[in-house]
């Protein structure tokens, strides 16, 4: 019998996952379900492993122990259904390349490896552009753009690959205001078309604007939920240790 | 006029211009993952490790034979990538220091062996040291041949994959979520260009080869902003740069191949980054001087 993906049934289940780099551990015995159709922070100090987290998921880095799920399934077998955004510093923008080209790479696992991309394929690339308001850009040497311009080339590329659910390490960092905002609507317009954001995300003051859920992370998970719930001083403080100050603002 | 008609009619000019453009070509086109992955000194370091593999399939076949000592060449190539890229994979030595080690330790190993042979007394030996710096003039129909055969395997495979080396050089994180094997493919994309720097051992020899690698590519990029054209750029630097030096040192009698082609590489180098079309210094300068004078000319 094939199991069919149900309301019920978390996008993202993880249970008991270690990480070890060398000896030290980055994550410890995580547990954590996201629900499908939801926009969900993840939060935490520097080192926390935040991006570490969302890499192993992705299985770009391995686990020492633990059970990760996407839609039910082992991610190997549900690539087609998961979206990434690395960070924006992760690639070198001197790449000789334009953003329809970058676009495009979004389609690679979607078009079969070896075979060439056709024009059905630019025009989806170059619509994708056009959603994140990047369409004139389309021919620009990446080089040239902005920081929330290359940003927002990385986010269409996600787009194209058409995913049910979408792992973001920090868009939003050093991106202009009206990036941001743009960024923002996107989300927002993935949840409401029943798709699964997942974002790492540094701004803490923001969080209960742009975000449904958030998940506080310190090697340990402190917490997750909603926002109303989880998103507590209390919580805050676990994560963050006497690090912040401005949660007495 | 003379030398068009030599360059098709004279045997030794034909194989020196038909060797020095293949190996132009293909390395000029696998330089270009190996600029854009950062990895200009792994070329250096695969080229250097081939000596010893030259030195051992002779000491071990007696044969001088094209294939043979290519073969010797490769596998030692090959296994010195593979020791670098397991060092840096397993251990916390840093990438530089990888091929530090590898470089060193392959070559000094080389030049023994090397001498070993020499002194030996075997009178089939001549001509093996001509692998440090290259001797186009020494080219023979046969190795010419194996270089194509080689080469255009190499220049198929890149054909077939380009789209995901692309993306691989570009973001091998964003590859390795869209299920591309990154390892197995790196290692495939760094024994092409092991295939490349054997193509070159004969005519350029295993010290300067890097530069074949390294120089057209930097040089192309200056001209333009997509991948392709910089490879095809590339290929067009590489396949002039290397029958030009080829032809000057057969036809200067003394001078190696290998030094004879730097020079000429250093030249496009240098044009390319002074006037190059896309990144050309003097064009950035010229923009520059305007803006200042446009600036100063604004009415207070």
């Amino acid at each position: 019998m094939i199991e069919t993906p149900s309301a019920t049934m978390p996008a993202v289940f993880v249970r008991d996952l270690t990480v070890a780099y060398e000896e030290k551990p980055v994550l410890w015995d995580i547990d954590l379900d996201i629900p499908a159709s939801s926009l969900t922070a993840i939060v935490g100090p520097n080192g926390a492993g935040k991006s570490t987290l969302i890499k192993t998921i992705l299985g770009l880095v391995p686990s020492a122990a633990g059970t990760i799920r996407i839609f039910g399934e082992p991610y190997g077998r549900n690539r087609k259904s998961v979206g990434y955004v690395p960070q924006r510093g992760s690639v070198d923008w001197d790449f000789p390349t334009d953003s329809l080209d970058v676009v495009m790479m979004g389609l690679y696992g979607q078009i079969g490896w070896i075979k060439r991309p056709k024009k059905k394929d630019r025009e989806t690339a170059l619509a994708c552009l056009e959603q994140v308001g990047m369409a004139d850009f389309a021919r620009r040497q990446i080089s040239q753009l902005s920081g929330g311009q290359q940003q927002r080339v990385f986010l269409a590329r996600a787009l194209a690959q058409d995913a049910r659910l979408y792992f973001m390490d920090e868009p939003f960092a050093g991106v202009d205001a009206t990036t941001e905002v743009a960024i923002v609507a996107i989300l927002k317009a993935l949840r409401d078309a029943g798709k699964t954001v997942v974002v790492v995300h540094h701004d803490l003051d923001t969080v209960p604007q742009y975000f449904d859920r958030v998940a506080l992370l310190n090697v340990h998970l402190i917490s997750s939920g909603p926002v109303g719930e989880t998103f507590t001083p209390d919580n805050l403080q676990k994560a963050y240790g006497g690090k912040i100050a401005f949660l007495d603002r | 006029m003379s030398l068009l008609n030599d360059l098709i009619h004279d045997y030794t000019l034909r194989n020196v211009s038909l060797g020095s453009a293949v190996l132009g070509i293909v390395s000029g086109v696998l330089g270009c993952f190996a600029v854009l992955r950062r990895q200009g000194l792994m070329g250096d370091a695969l080229s250097h490790a081939a000596l010893p593999g030259v030195c051992l399939a002779y000491m071990l076949t007696g044969s001088k034979t094209p294939v043979t000592l290519m073969l010797g060449a490769a596998v030692a190539g090959w296994i010195g990538m593979l020791i670098i890229l397991q060092v840096v994979r397993r251990t916390r030595i840093d990438p530089g220091s990888a091929l530090g080690i590898v470089l060193t330790v392959f070559f000094g190993f080389g030049v023994v062996l090397l001498t070993v042979i020499q002194k030996s007394n075997d009178a089939n030996q001549a001509g093996l040291d001509k692998f440090l710096f290259g001797q186009a003039a020494a080219l023979v129909h046969e190795q010419v041949v194996t270089m194509a055969i080689v080469g255009a395997a190499a220049l198929f495979v890149v054909v077939l994959l380009f789209k995901e080396f692309k993306l691989l050089t570009f973001d091998p994180e964003f590859a390795g979520t869209l299920g591309l094997r990154t390892h197995a493919l790196g290692t495939l994309l760094t024994g092409l260009l092991v295939a490349a720097i054997v193509i070159g051992l004969n005519t350029v020899g295993v010290i300067l080869m890097s530069a074949m690698l390294v120089a057209p590519a930097s040089a192309a990029r200056q001209w333009t902003h997509s991948l392709s054209h910089m490879i095809l750029y590339s290929a067009l630097f590489g396949a002039g740069s290397g029958l030009v030096g080829a032809v000057v040192s057969v036809t200067q009698e003394g001078v190696p191949t290998g030094p004879a082609i730097v020079i000429c590489l250093a030249l496009v180098v240098v044009l390319s980054l002074l006037f190059g079309s896309a990144q050309g210094l003097v064009w950035e300068w010229i923009r520059r001087f305007r803006r200042r004078n446009k600036i100063e000319e604004t009415p207070a």
